[in-house]
């Protein structure tokens, strides 16, 4: 703690400070979405090894019923979002732009949608920690903030390592994104039962939980409920974006740098997202798998934009339907403005990892020209990791992938996105830094 | 049902962008840039917006003939080329004839820019390309100056102005010694340290009231006009500043080793191009370095290049060449002072 820390916000240098557009959903509660007639429930819906389908055509299925079991520990289970007939196990189209087995469950509308009791309960405190973690499995649980990482691979901490610091995220730094600004408001039990969890996973001593100083009615709702011993505490920081990089996070509550192509947990550190904590929090205890989520359903020609709890599966064309979307030409976009994914049709469903779904009409993602670097150097004011975007482009357009990967940092870059938010030549930096991971990945698989 | 004829289009993220667009920073810049040539006008009269029109037209017209002879769209709406003239003439002395004029637009954009490949690519200022040329081409010409607010500038140009093409300009000496007040020599402040030893007053210097090249006479409002820009975040003020802390420094070495003999660091920030050079042709975005400490490294060297030259040198005006040769060691600067990535590991530590 210096004591410049007194004076300021706490923040990390460089970053962007785009628009918010958050007040048009972040006051209201989250509604529940109802169950589309058709549901798809992708078998990859995690980073890692998709999931294994256990049912058949034609068999019925009760919401909660595990209907994929995971693949190894880099996978977690799949449980049913609904009651309903399996139509047929087969390729649909998925969130990132192909077409991936999914099993595809007709909703039953006669019968009920009540999750039958589970034959599991666990109670945390008496459960040891690998325990605790393979229920974490068990429980289909993925993280919630984007990445739909195993929350359980993240929480089997190496013997070598001690986690002095569990961070929790809810900064939500995407413009447009709320929900986990509602999971704060309106889940706080669920949520501070998960943050225990958590700490006896990864045996962390304390917690802090850091939002963006935009959501200081968070801290005031929050604070009456934490431990008075301390261990749990909330944190404010400056409103930019990336701050709910981990990275940054940490750098911004700590002071402290997680190593390039390191993990947080070796400078002692866990961070997971409020919304996964509050799922732990809800379900674990239950023993019941994740089977729905809270995503904000926001951006233009939308009637009833707001946060709704939607099952897994539900397609994009019943969440726009029910949230009344009036338009003709749009971007579809899975995820927040900068760091989203387009989705390629309205029969896409939503899996574990999609937090919103932004519709963004034609005049508001206008395409420019693209234009030479002219090297005005805000790419370099504004990249978070402290890269040469100028130099990288570059190097990109004269393929040069390996130079960018062995001197320009490529690998550190985590695709925020600011760059190209700055640049007047109106590059698509963060492209063609895509593109070269890829090619390069390719290259040393081929090398062997 | 949501409507199965909807268009969706597809592109990555991020979906949205926050930036002034190349055309509108050059726009910017050209706005910036007015004042000081209005006030060049003011000082020198029509033979000064003569030659800023010249020099400016002869930029856009030799980037679109470049535009259009390589079947690209002609981008001189982009107003880069626009920029460079507007310098360019400012850097030159107002006398200077206008045939030469079109002759250092010509170079500035043909051997500065389009030969590199255009907007983005080019490796020198190409105003400061134009004038190195002319320089070496029209020695006499690029250093005669003639004194400002001469009564008649607004409805008679001076001699040299409309000499013709390949003739010899006429000599400026009589017209200056009709028009000068009180024993105007026609030599800069500069020119005056370096052969008469004689040194002008700060404050004429930082207003402006001294001869010298169109658009470099008044440091205050270069800065004024050079904090818009700064202000409308289109000018990089490190660089600005790295240059004039460079001279100072440098300018202070010598002024403290030798006070009879050295001029002091304020008469060297504020005398010549040195202000308009620092505030809008080092900080050429292009030809600069990007890095952090490339931008501190370039701006000192900019500056103590500067004093050495014009204490050294045989030339008066030295800030031209010593930005050439900024730009021309900007890409090992920028090798050598790549930023401090987040999380960096310590070389040592990986091998050991």
């Amino acid at each position: 703690m210096n004591l410049l820390n007194l004076f300021s916000t706490k923040t990390f240098p460089h970053g962007i400070h785009p628009d918010e557009y958050k007040a048009e959903t972040n006051a209201k509660p989250t509604r529940r979405l109802p169950f589309a007639p058709e549901i798809i429930v992708h078998l990859a819906q995690n980073i890692g090894k998709p999931a294994k389908a256990i049912v058949f055509k034609g068999q019925l299925v009760t919401r909660g019923d595990v209907i994929a079991e995971a693949d190894g520990f880099m996978s977690v289970p799949i449980h049913a979002p609904v009651t309903g007939i399996i139509k047929e196990i087969d390729i649909a189209p998925n969130p990132k732009g192909g077409k991936e087995p999914a099993i595809i469950i007709t909703t039953s509308l006669d019968s009920g949608q009540q999750v039958p009791a589970s034959d599991r309960y666990y109670d945390y405190q008496q459960m040891s920690r690998a325990e605790l973690i393979k229920a974490v499995q068990d429980i289909g649980m993925v993280g919630l903030g984007g990445a739909a990482f195993p929350t359980h691979v993240k929480m089997n901490i190496p013997a070598d390592r001690t986690i002095h610091t569990l961070l929790i995220n809810g900064c939500e730094c995407e413009p447009f994104l709320t929900t986990d600004h509602r999971v704060m408001l309106e889940n706080i039990d669920n949520l501070l039962l998960g943050i225990r969890i958590a700490m006896k996973c990864v045996a962390a001593p304390k917690a802090i939980i850091g939002i963006e100083d935009n959501k200081l009615d968070v801290l005031e709702t929050i604070k009456p409920h934490l431990p008075s011993d301390g261990t749990i505490t909330i944190e404010a920081v400056e409103t930019k974006y990336p701050q709910g990089a981990e990275k940054m996070l940490a750098y911004s509550l700590l002071d402290i740098e997680i190593p390039s192509g390191g993990l947080p947990s070796d400078v002692g550190l866990a961070v997971f997202n409020v919304a996964t904590l509050a799922e732990i929090g809800a379900l674990l205890p239950k023993g019941q798998g994740l089977i729905e989520r809270i995503i904000t359903i926001t951006g233009d020609d939308l009637e009833k934009p707001g946060n709704y709890l939607a099952p897994i599966g539900t397609p994009l064309r019943y969440l726009l339907d029910f949230a009344g979307f009036q338009g003709v030409e749009a971007e579809l976009i899975l995820g927040g403005p900068m760091m989203g994914m387009p989705a390629r049709s309205l029969d896409v469903p939503i899996t574990k990892g999609t937090g919103a779904v932004l519709v963004l009409d034609k005049r508001a993602t206008k395409n420019d020209e693209i234009l030479p670097c002219i090297k005005c150097t805000q790419c370099l004011q504004a990249c978070p990791i402290n890269l040469n975007p100028s130099e990288l482009g570059l190097l990109a357009a004269k393929r040069q992938y390996d130079v960018m990967e062995e001197k320009y940092h490529l690998n550190d870059c985590f695709e925020c996105g600011c760059c190209s938010y700055v640049c007047p030549s109106n590059i698509p930096l963060v492209q063609y830094f895509r593109i070269a991971k890829v090619l390069n990945r390719e290259r040393h698989l081929q090398n062997g | 049902m949501a409507k199965s004829d909807l268009k969706i289009d597809i592109r990555t993220s991020p979906y949205i962008r926050k930036a002034p667009s190349v055309a509108q920073i050059m726009r910017n810049v050209v706005y910036a840039l007015l004042p000081l040539a209005a006030y060049s006008v003011y000082q020198f009269g029509i033979s000064a917006l003569a030659l800023l029109l010249v020099t400016t037209l002869s930029c856009m017209a030799t980037e679109h003939f470049f535009c259009w002879m390589s079947d690209k769209k002609s981008t001189i709406l982009d107003a880069s080329a626009a920029v460079s003239g507007l310098l360019l003439a400012m850097t030159l002395p107002p006398g200077f004839p206008l045939w030469m004029g079109a002759v250092a637009g010509f170079t500035a954009i043909a051997m500065g820019k389009t030969l590199f490949g255009g907007l983005g690519f080019n490796v020198f200022n190409p105003a400061l390309v134009g004038r190195a040329f002319v320089q070496a081409a029209f020695p006499v010409s690029i250093t005669t100056w003639t004194p400002a607010l001469a009564v008649d500038r607004f409805v008679e140009f001076i001699p040299s102005t409309l000499a013709l093409p390949f003739m010899k300009p006429a000599a400026t000496a009589d017209w200056t010694a009709q028009v000068a007040i009180d024993g105007f020599s026609g030599a800069t402040p500069l020119a005056l340290m370096k052969f008469q030893g004689i040194m002008t007053d700060s404050y004429d210097l930082f207003i402006g009231n001294v001869t010298g090249s169109a658009g470099e006479t008044s440091s205050l409002l270069i800065l004024v006009c050079g904090l818009y820009l700064v202000y409308k975040k289109m000018l990089d003020w490190r660089i600005p500043a790295a240059v004039i802390f460079g001279t100072v420094i440098s300018a202070e070495l010598f002024y403290f080793l030798d006070p009879n003999k050295y001029p002091s660091p304020t008469f060297m920030v504020f005398s010549g191009g040195l202000m308009f050079a620092a505030v809008f042709m080092a900080s050429d975005m292009v030809a600069s370095p990007v890095t952090p400490l490339g931008i501190f490294v370039f701006g000192v060297l900019v500056g103590f290049l500067t004093v050495i030259i014009r204490l050294f040198g045989g030339l008066t005006e030295a800030v031209m060449y010593a930005i050439l040769f900024g730009n021309a060691a900007t890409p090992i600067i920028e090798t050598y002072t790549q930023p401090r990535i987040y999380g960096a590991r310590k070389k040592a530590k990986e091998k050991s």
